[in-house]
């Protein structure tokens, strides 16, 4: 397999907490690639391991065993690959979309999507411009200088998803971005994630136990008790979930 | 992107309430640093005003201003001829407190020999005083009017001048009378006291019949002169000559009996270092309390801050910031409160502090000190909250 034509690649990727007896796996043997532009769900209940999974291909959660590969870079091999920076990488290579927006309460909209960009070493000009872009492009050029508490939850998640976006990264990784919308918002939201991946030819991870949601991924996987059970092609998805 | 600045710019109110809580706590440290410094200014006044050389007190003593001194004044004839004095005069100081408009009136009386030096150090409104007997100089602080009278001992006296600022060492303002009027005040017994006196005299010689009656009455007369005298004086001041070494007119005078001659760094030591040594140990403990109190102020501050932006710390963590960007935004809204405390607090100070019933001193270099050790004291204190921070897992940004 030519590791470096996809997005993400997970091999046998298995996370255990603890020690001993009172050792739980979280995730045992996980193995799937993602490819650039492919929009991608991990759906299962909660306490089933899913955000776990997000959280070591997102370079949070040191992984137990297995590998993990961002854009052809290994970044895991039974553990952190050595001597990888992990916040470059997350910096770089991953863009993160969280559920309830975590946008920076003291920062604008613009000042939200400005932040990513800074720390990742462009001049403040040059920060501005792309911030600005991205945020018209996502029709919030009129909330600019808004605070976080003054949008609506859409409007904050689309600001969110600006920030992910920020640095042009191969990898999204959305952890229950619909969860606190309504369904009109989440679909909306849904819709926005998948035309980005077309358009920016990222991969985009979603982790979401929302149902309602999965008509537009392009493939999902069901997760179980830390084990991807099953992995279903976006129409099968629908027939079984939706409804 | 300032983060530290941002925070600030969005929860301005909280930070301007507990800059200015900190900083009116500052302002209490200056304050008190005043009060040391004006304590020192209050207590080298008379001194500095004096320009005195050499202080002769009784021996034995620390007189005339940390304990009782009283010396006869013509031992400033004496003094006068010691090789390398240029001048002497005699000085007398009590502490008066009368009342006035039905409230304590309380003030630091000074008498001088006119002609002589130790006399009011300027005049500001009015005159000097010209005659011997009945005149009055007083502080501005005493707040007393050109022809004011007011009655001390026997007789009233006559305000005919006002002079600056000038304090005891205990704070109250000062007046100067003359010397002869200070010590009839200070000394000079009522007619029945010396009726009394006189009579007991009378009576005790005319016990004894060895002595012939003329005999008895110039006895009379002579004791009678020693026991109403009042030319005592509480020190004399004397200044060399240019040239003269002062430790030999010190030795030369400290061989005498009864006196004991005191240099103006002596006396600005005894004063400076023996009298206000406890007020500024008080002082300094306080000002240690008061500046552990900001530290742990600031530190909760600070950490309370910091815990609240638990999530936002993640956030940055969780897409890439470095523990710089983290560490910057806590320290420098430390720094910042810092500087805005002390500022208000500093500007508190400029306001009311000549309001103070005590003298504030505000050295250049005091603040300065302060205001590195506030500085210090906000850095330590954040350490707290930045070490949270550094603990703070980017997963902790997950989640709802």
């Amino acid at each position: 397999m030519d590791k470096s034509m996809y997005a993400i690649v997970v091999e046998n990727l298995t996370k255990v907490y603890g020690k001993g007896e009172t050792a739980v796996t979280a995730i045992a043997d996980a193995t799937f690639q993602v490819r650039p532009g492919e929009l991608v769900a991990i759906l299962g209940p909660s306490g089933s391991g899913k955000t776990t999974l997000l959280t070591c291909i997102g370079l949070i959660n040191e992984p137990t065993h297995g590998t993990v590969v961002i854009d052809g870079a290994v970044v895991a091999d039974g553990g952190w690959h050595g001597g990888i920076d992990l916040k470059r990488m997350r910096r770089e290579k991953l863009g993160f979309i969280f559920q309830a927006h975590n946008l920076i309460p003291f920062l604008t909209a613009l000042e939200n999507v400005m932040i990513a960009l800074e720390i990742n070493h462009l001049t403040r000009n040059e920060a501005k411009g792309r911030a600005t872009e991205l945020l018209a492009s996502l029709n919030l050029g009129h909330r600019l200088n808004n605070y976080p508490s003054a949008l609506s939850g859409g409007e904050a998640q689309r600001v969110a998803i600006a920030r992910a976006l920020a640095n042009k990264p191969k990898v999204i990784l959305a952890d229950e971005p619909t969860a606190a919308l309504d369904t009109e918002n989440g679909k909306n939201v849904m819709a926005l994630l998948k035309k980005l991946a077309v358009e920016n030819h990222s991969a985009i991870l979603v982790v979401t136990h929302d149902h309602r949601m999965v008509e537009g991924f392009d493939r999902i996987f069901q997760v179980s008790d830390g084990r991807i059970i099953d992995e279903h092609n976006k129409v099968a998805a629908g027939r079984d979930h939706v409804g | 992107m300032n983060l530290a600045i941002r925070d600030i710019r969005y929860h301005r109110g909280r930070f301007i309430l507990t800059s200015i809580g900190l900083g009116l706590l500052l302002g209490v440290v200056m304050s008190m640093g005043g009060i040391y410094r004006g304590l020192i200014a209050d207590a080298l006044a008379i001194l500095h005003a004096n320009k005195a050389d050499l202080w002769v007190v009784q021996q034995g003593t620390n007189g005339p201003f940390a304990e009782s001194s009283r010396i006869p004044e013509d031992i400033k004839y004496r003094i006068r001829a010691v090789p390398g004095v240029a001048e002497a005069s005699p000085l007398s100081f009590q502490t008066v407190q009368i009342e006035r408009s039905g409230k304590p009136f309380r003030f630091f009386l000074i008498g001088y020999e006119l002609g002589g030096f130790g006399g009011p150090p300027e005049i500001v409104a009015g005159r000097a005083i010209r005659q011997k007997h009945y005149e009055m100089v007083v502080a501005k602080a005493m707040r007393m009017q050109i022809g004011e009278t007011i009655h001390l001992g026997l007789h009233d006296y006559t305000v005919v001048g006002i002079t600056g600022k000038i304090v005891s060492s205990s704070g109250d303002p000062a007046a100067y009378v003359s010397l002869a009027d200070a010590q009839d005040i200070q000394f000079k017994k009522d007619n029945d006291a010396i009726r009394n006196d006189r009579e007991r005299i009378t009576v005790n010689l005319a016990a004894m019949p060895s002595l012939s009656p003329s005999q008895g009455r110039y006895l009379q007369q002579n004791i009678a002169a020693i026991t109403e005298s009042t030319h005592t004086v509480n020190t004399i001041v004397a200044r060399l000559a240019p040239g003269a070494n002062l430790q030999e007119v010190q030795a030369r005078i400290s061989r005498w009996n009864h006196f004991k001659p005191i240099s103006d760094a002596e006396q600005s030591a005894i004063l400076a270092k023996g009298m206000i040594e406890k007020a500024r140990m008080q002082l300094g403990l306080f000002r240690v309390i008061l500046l552990v109190i900001s530290a742990v102020i600031i530190s909760l501050i600070i950490y309370t801050s910091t815990l609240d932006k638990i999530r936002v710390i993640a956030t940055l963590k969780l897409i890439g910031a470095q523990n710089r960007v983290i560490v910057g935004m806590i320290l420098q809204q430390s720094l910042l409160m810092g500087v805005i405390a002390y500022a208000i607090g500093y500007g508190l100070i400029v306001l009311t502090y000549d309001k103070f019933p005590r003298r504030i001193v505000l050295e250049a270099g005091d603040l300065q000190m302060l205001f590195v050790i506030v500085m210090a004291i906000c850095m330590i204190s954040s350490f707290v909250g930045i070490r949270k921070a550094l603990k703070v897992e980017p997963a902790e940004a997950l989640g709802g």
